[in-house]
């Protein structure tokens, strides 16, 4: 008889190992076989109170686990524990004690990657009899198998599968366990793409030509002007006609914030914010590239360059001069 | 040519509701319990009235208000627009309505739920994208992060620093002030809360160079103010309070918040307009002022706004502002029901109420011989302001 309690599902990306992974997984299959340990003797003897607890709170109400007549009439001949509580005999306790140094040691070794997160998969059981009351089990663990490296939804690690035999006090065994975790490395979490501008029949082909790489400045057709943000008409001669320059990328700091609160996921924090003057003599809004918000100084010389922040996002960027 | 404003109108009622984070009901049921309030604080029938006047951002439709409080037919509505510079800007408009027989009696009133509900402090992350010119404005600041009103502010408060050499304890002066005001005003969120310089400076920064305690709270509350002729007043309960002068200014090259390409950011030209028009249409100067109840959301603002109303310098109200200068007792108490740093954030109107409670002579912080008393609305947005005296 062998029950399989599902575990979470889990999508696996094959993914060929390079040598480096092809060696580390080597050393970890020198764990593969090692017993754990001595073997952990349960605190207590099977016993009715502890199966009663389990059969109430699960709602199995099979007569052979409480009923002495039921049991005595089954082809048991007396009461029996439900199989399922074979992991639960042998727990260790509200302060379980530590792994032993034999698992500590490939833990160590799988934290040596970054593989520091773990999940619980699944587990199979296997039993080779019921146990009854009155039966004094323990358990000892061996490492049953390490797989390559592999990639899921979580993040890349390694399934790690241990099996848990149980054995009666004439050390007969009683039925085993396998049991498989992941250590893995958390994938990064996406951060959301940043806040779109809104656009406007006036303004979206200045944010189109940041997309192209081209950081633009507006220029009145009647009188010259330069103008930045972009907008219809010129305040100086009132001309609805404009074309564009491309900024020569140069300018300074006219001032700055750094912003700490509250937290936008788009953005890491602290988060330096520039006010920038093109030498043009225009104005805009940017963050400094590679700058810690100590380095940021009023008039400090900045080249621009523009830069790919999201699929549809494009924006230009201040770089701090030597 | 100033406008002609001045003394054609008074203002006869004020109400508000509790100040809180959390008031527990409808926007609706706080705009209408503090305009009953100030019906009832002018001994006017509801019936009175028969103009209204609130900000375009409030959610409570007037006529939905005059249902509810059994105000009948009305003969002026309007709206004010920019946030918090909509605040003296409603009395100018209802001044205009009285001045002009449009309406009697006009009831200016502020009302959200600010703190529980959708908070002003998140600034514009969250509000959905169009394409309009109302929304572009924030087009050129929000993919970089500059998304609240804490960094919109900061990038001038940094500017300002820069020319002028205040510092973020000159800022913190004004928080302490603000802080010291609310500490004995049980209206106040911060009532017997006050903080040092050294609580200020130790602060978190919100936007460097802006510590949490140079931002204003984020509260839920409601205000009222009622507008009528001089004549009416005299006739009503309260000692009438005069409207000196009011005007509303946008300045050049104006953007909300983010007036960031001008050729000096570290100004406010918007309140320079608002300003001189207050001096020359009532023939004040900062002089005849005893007490000021100056916008605080952001505590740099405050010392930008006694330049630009002329008590100072340009650059000079780091000096101003010290040894206590701006608090009871000094040449010019500021906001001494605490400001919205200390009592509330209800959008400025809980500051034109202060002004009139010192005219009447019943703040909780009075300041002894009050003539005249300047208030201020929003800064950083086209804004308004008004100087309010006693009835001679």
């Amino acid at each position: 008889m062998a029950i399989t309690r599902e575990g979470m599902t889990v999508s696996q990306v094959q993914q060929e190992p390079d040598a480096d992974k092809k060696a580390f997984h080597e050393q970890l299959l020198g764990f593969v076989g090692v017993q754990t340990g001595p073997a952990r003797l349960a605190p207590d003897e099977v016993n009715i109170p502890m199966i009663r607890h389990l059969v109430e709170s699960v709602g199995d109400k099979n007569p052979i686990y409480l009923d002495d007549a039921a049991a005595k009439a089954s082809r048991h001949g007396e009461i029996v524990a439900p199989p399922t509580m074979l992991q639960a005999w042998v727990m260790g306790g509200i302060t379980p004690p530590p792994h032993p140094e034999s698992y500590e040691q490939m833990n160590r070794l799988l934290f040596s990657k970054g593989f520091t997160s773990v999940v619980a998969t699944n587990c199979e059981q296997v039993y080779d009899r019921y146990v009854k009351p009155g039966d004094r089990l323990s358990m000892t663990t061996t490492i049953d198998s390490i797989s390559e490296e592999k990639t899921t939804g979580l993040g890349t690690g390694h399934f790690v599968t241990t099996r848990q035999d149980y054995w009666d006090a004439d050390g007969n065994r009683v039925g085993s366990m396998l049991f498989r975790i992941i250590r893995f490395r958390p994938a990064a979490k996406s951060k959301p793409p940043r806040p779109l501008p809104a656009t406007t029949h006036d303004n979206s082909w200045w944010f189109d030509a940041l997309k192209e790489g081209k950081l633009l400045i507006q220029r009145c057709k009647g009188c010259g002007e330069l103008r930045n943000p972009p907008h219809p008409m010129c305040a100086s001669c009132r001309s609805m006609e404009w074309d564009s320059i491309e900024a020569k990328g140069t300018g300074s700091i006219h001032s700055y914030v750094v912003t700490h609160y509250p937290v936008v996921p788009s953005f890491e924090y602290p988060l330096p914010i520039l006010l920038v003057d093109l030498d043009e003599g225009v104005r805009m809004v940017m963050n400094p590239i590679d700058a810690a918000p100590d380095d940021l100084q009023i008039g400090c010389k900045v080249t621009i360059e523009v830069n790919k922040c999201d699929p549809e996002l494009s924006l230009p960027f201040a770089r701090l001069a030597k | 040519m100033s406008n002609k404003l001045g003394r054609t109108a008074a203002i006869c009622g004020i109400g508000a509701t509790e100040f809180s984070k959390d008031s527990g009901r409808s926007e609706m049921k706080l705009a209408v319990e503090a305009v009953s309030a100030a019906i009832d604080d002018a001994g006017l029938k509801p019936s009175d009235v028969d103009g209204m006047v609130t900000y375009s951002t409030d959610n409570n439709p007037d006529v939905e208000i005059a249902r509810n409080v059994g105000i009948g037919a009305l003969r002026h509505f309007s709206r004010v627009h920019y946030g918090g510079g909509a605040a003296c800007g409603t009395i100018a408009l209802a001044t205009m309505a009285v001045a002009t027989g449009a309406a009697d009696v006009v009831v200016c009133y502020r009302a959200f739920n600010e703190r529980s509900g959708r908070r002003f402090g998140a600034g514009v992350q969250d509000l959905p994208n169009a394409a309009t010119a109302e929304r572009a404005q924030f087009s050129y600041t929000s993919s970089q992060g500059l998304l609240t009103p804490a960094s919109w502010v900061a990038m001038v408060a940094r500017r300002y620093m820069h020319l002028y050499g205040a510092t973020s304890e000159d800022f913190g002066r004004v928080a302490v002030a603000m802080r010291k005001h609310a500490a004995t005003n049980p209206a106040a969120w911060f009532y017997n809360q006050p903080i040092t310089l050294e609580e200020h400076q130790q602060s978190r920064w919100i936007v460097d160079p802006l510590h949490l305690f140079d931002c204003c709270q984020e509260s839920d509350g409601a205000q009222a103010i009622i507008v009528t002729t001089p004549e009416r007043a005299r006739d009503l309960k309260q000692k009438p309070v005069m409207i000196e002068a009011v005007a509303q200014g946008a300045g050049k090259d104006q953007w909300t918040m983010t007036s960031f390409y001008r050729d000096d950011i570290a100004q406010l030209p918007e309140m320079k307009i608002v300003a001189d028009e207050l001096w020359s249409s009532s023939g004040l100067t900062p002089t005849d002022i005893q007490t000021a109840v100056l916008y605080d959301h952001f505590s740099p603002y405050v010392l930008m706004q006694l330049e630009e109303f002329g008590f100072c310098k340009r650059g000079e109200a780091k000096d101003f502002i010290k040894n206590g200068n701006i608090e009871l007792g000094g040449d010019l108490p500021l906001n001494t029901h605490g400001g919205q740093l200390g009592e509330a954030y209800i959008h400025g109107m809980n500051g034109i109420a202060e002004g009139v409670r010192q005219v009447r002579g019943t703040s909780i912080n009075q300041i002894p011989r009050v003539e005249h008393v300047l208030v201020s609305a929003g800064t950083g947005v086209p804004t308004s302001g008004l100087i309010l005296g006693v009835d001679r």
